[in-house]
């Protein structure tokens, strides 16, 4: 039976009278992952911040791991989103903070009983997962872009999330570092079983992670399906991103 | 007639908006988890960023208002009052509220730009995506800490500005430590001392409340966070000035 940890319908938003999601439907499976392909400014990161409550929706349902985040209050939230990570597009590490301290800032304030040696195992565990351990020390400004989506990542997967929504993991960085980028998104969904939402306008990084792709067109879920039965699609809005 | 009513319409939405920030200030302070650690890092940052320009100002001016009263003082023949005159000026008023100013020029400006970086950058909304409370750990240390410095730098500077002062009466005739600092506090009332020590927390709190609120409220883009430094201090300078005669009128019916 496939049980479905995100469950997303008839979801609506516009800011003024520019409809951005406009009746929007889609599930995210356990253990999959699933890219949701869109052009620039069609609404991908606006959807995705629905889903973890920092866009109010103007309409519509979104589950998450059973419970609908838009009738939760303070506390609940805060609890659904330990289980949910999210990797934002600027990265947006603390900058005032070093590597150490972006990575237990969440660590602290969730998991009060760990002890000092804990934490520190468990952020060199984080940063070993990403390959930068010798970084621990250093401030964001001093990495490279590559450098510090990696520690971003780090920082999301310090709270050991069950689900993971990535926005653009790799726009911005150049081809060998999207590559890396992306093997790391696999070997993090393999070795904790996570199940992840992956948003995208980037070809290359479609066909290495998607087991499933939904189209995001005009505000709608356009069209879902793997990577063979998009590719040859006939529809020419779809075949204009497999081109 | 359209622009001032728009306006007119947006002070007030801000107004209000303002008053529900402070208030959830209110909600949200007062209950674990404290960010003990932030808020001492916060004092300190603060304390030490505003201390060499509050002292500078403070000296130069009970050194300046002195040799200036002077003259007509010694016209009338009370050159002997001095000390209790710049006394009375500078605890009541001119302490505080210079302070108070240069406060929300130095640490006003600080907080807004750094919020409202941290705004445009997303890292706000990472802590709250990380079920973290950016509120707490933000806005409730900087607020307090503001508070809470402000009236210990007033007090420091009440203390210099009163050197100068001696030192500027010594330029004329010789007077000793003791004796100008006995001639103040001789003419200085609990009433004069303490209306003008209560005040200062709450200019502290306007300017922590307001840098806050502006950074936290930053429009996108590096312009957003010129404009919310630029308009804490502003904002908080104005309401000082506001809190400063309100609280005069209150002192009055105790006097
Ligand atoms: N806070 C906002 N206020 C007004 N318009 C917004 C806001 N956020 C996003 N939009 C608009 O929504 C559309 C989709 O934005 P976004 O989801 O960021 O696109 P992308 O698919 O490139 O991530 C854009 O046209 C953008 O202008
Ligand atoms: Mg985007």
């Amino acid at each position: 039976m496939t049980e479905f940890v995100i469950k997303i319908e008839d979801l609506c938003k516009s800011f003024g009278d520019h409809h951005v999601l406009d009746h929007f439907d889609l599930s995210l499976i356990r253990g999959e992952n699933l890219v949701v392909l869109g052009k620039s400014g069609s609404g991908k990161s606006v959807l995705i911040k629905c889903i973890i409550g920092l866009i109010e929706p103007d309409h519509g349902k979104i589950q998450v791991l059973g419970q609908d985040i838009l009738t939760l209050d303070q506390t609940d939230l805060d609890h659904i989103r330990v289980k949910v990570a999210f990797l934002f597009q600027s990265n947006a590490l603390y900058d005032s903070m070093t590597v150490r301290e972006n990575l237990e800032f969440p660590l602290r304030r969730h998991s009060f009983q760990l002890s000092a040696e804990e934490v520190d195992d468990m952020v060199m565990e984080a940063l070993q997962n990403v390959g930068l351990e010798h970084t621990v020390d250093m401030m964001p400004a001093e990495l490279s872009g590559g450098m510090r989506k990696r520690i971003a990542l780090a920082r999301t997967l310090i709270l050991k999330p069950e689900i993971i929504l990535y926005d653009e993991p790799t726009t911005g960085l150049d081809p060998i570092t999207s590559v890396e980028i992306i093997t790391l998104i696999n070997k993090i969904q393999e070795k904790y079983k996570t199940s992840s939402m992956i948003i995208t306008h980037d070809m290359k990084c479609v066909k290495m992670v998607a087991q499933r792709i939904a189209m995001l067109i005009d505000g709608k879920c356009y069209a879902i399906g793997t990577y063979d039965e998009l590719s040859t699609s006939t529809d020419e809005k779809i075949s204009a991103f497999f081109d | 007639m359209l622009v001032p009513k728009a306006g007119l319409k947006s002070f007030l939405n801000e107004t209000g908006e303002t008053f529900r920030f402070a208030l959830r200030f209110f909600q949200q302070g007062f209950r674990p988890r404290y960010e003990v650690e932030e808020f001492v890092r916060q004092c300190f940052v603060i304390g030490y960023q505003s201390l060499p320009l509050v002292a500078l100002t403070a000296f130069i001016i009970g050194l300046v208002l002195t040799m200036q009263l002077r003259p007509s003082m010694v016209n009338y023949g009370v050159e002997v009052q001095i000390p209790a005159m710049v006394g009375i000026a500078i605890v009541r008023e001119i302490g505080p509220i210079l302070t108070a100013l240069i406060f929300a020029g130095k640490i006003g400006s600080s907080i807004g730009a750094e919020l409202g970086s941290m705004k445009v950058t997303e890292q706000i909304d990472a802590m709250e995506v990380s079920g973290t409370n950016p509120f707490k750990y933000l806005v409730v240390t900087r607020t307090l800490a503001a508070t809470m410095m402000l009236p210990i730098l007033v007090i420091l500077a009440d203390a210099i500005s009163l050197f100068g002062s001696y030192l500027a009466v010594n330029l004329y005739e010789t007077l000793t430590f003791g004796l100008f600092f006995k001639k103040v506090f001789d003419n200085l009332a609990y009433i004069d001392v303490i209306p003008a020590f209560i005040k200062t927390f709450f200019f502290g709190f306007a300017v922590g409340i307001i840098g806050c609120y502006k950074g936290y409220h930053s429009k996108k883009g590096t312009e957003g966070v010129g404009l919310s430094a630029n308009s804490s201090v502003v904002v908080s300078s104005v309401l000082i000035f506001i809190i400063d005669l309100i609280a005069v009128q209150i002192a009055e019916l105790f006097q």
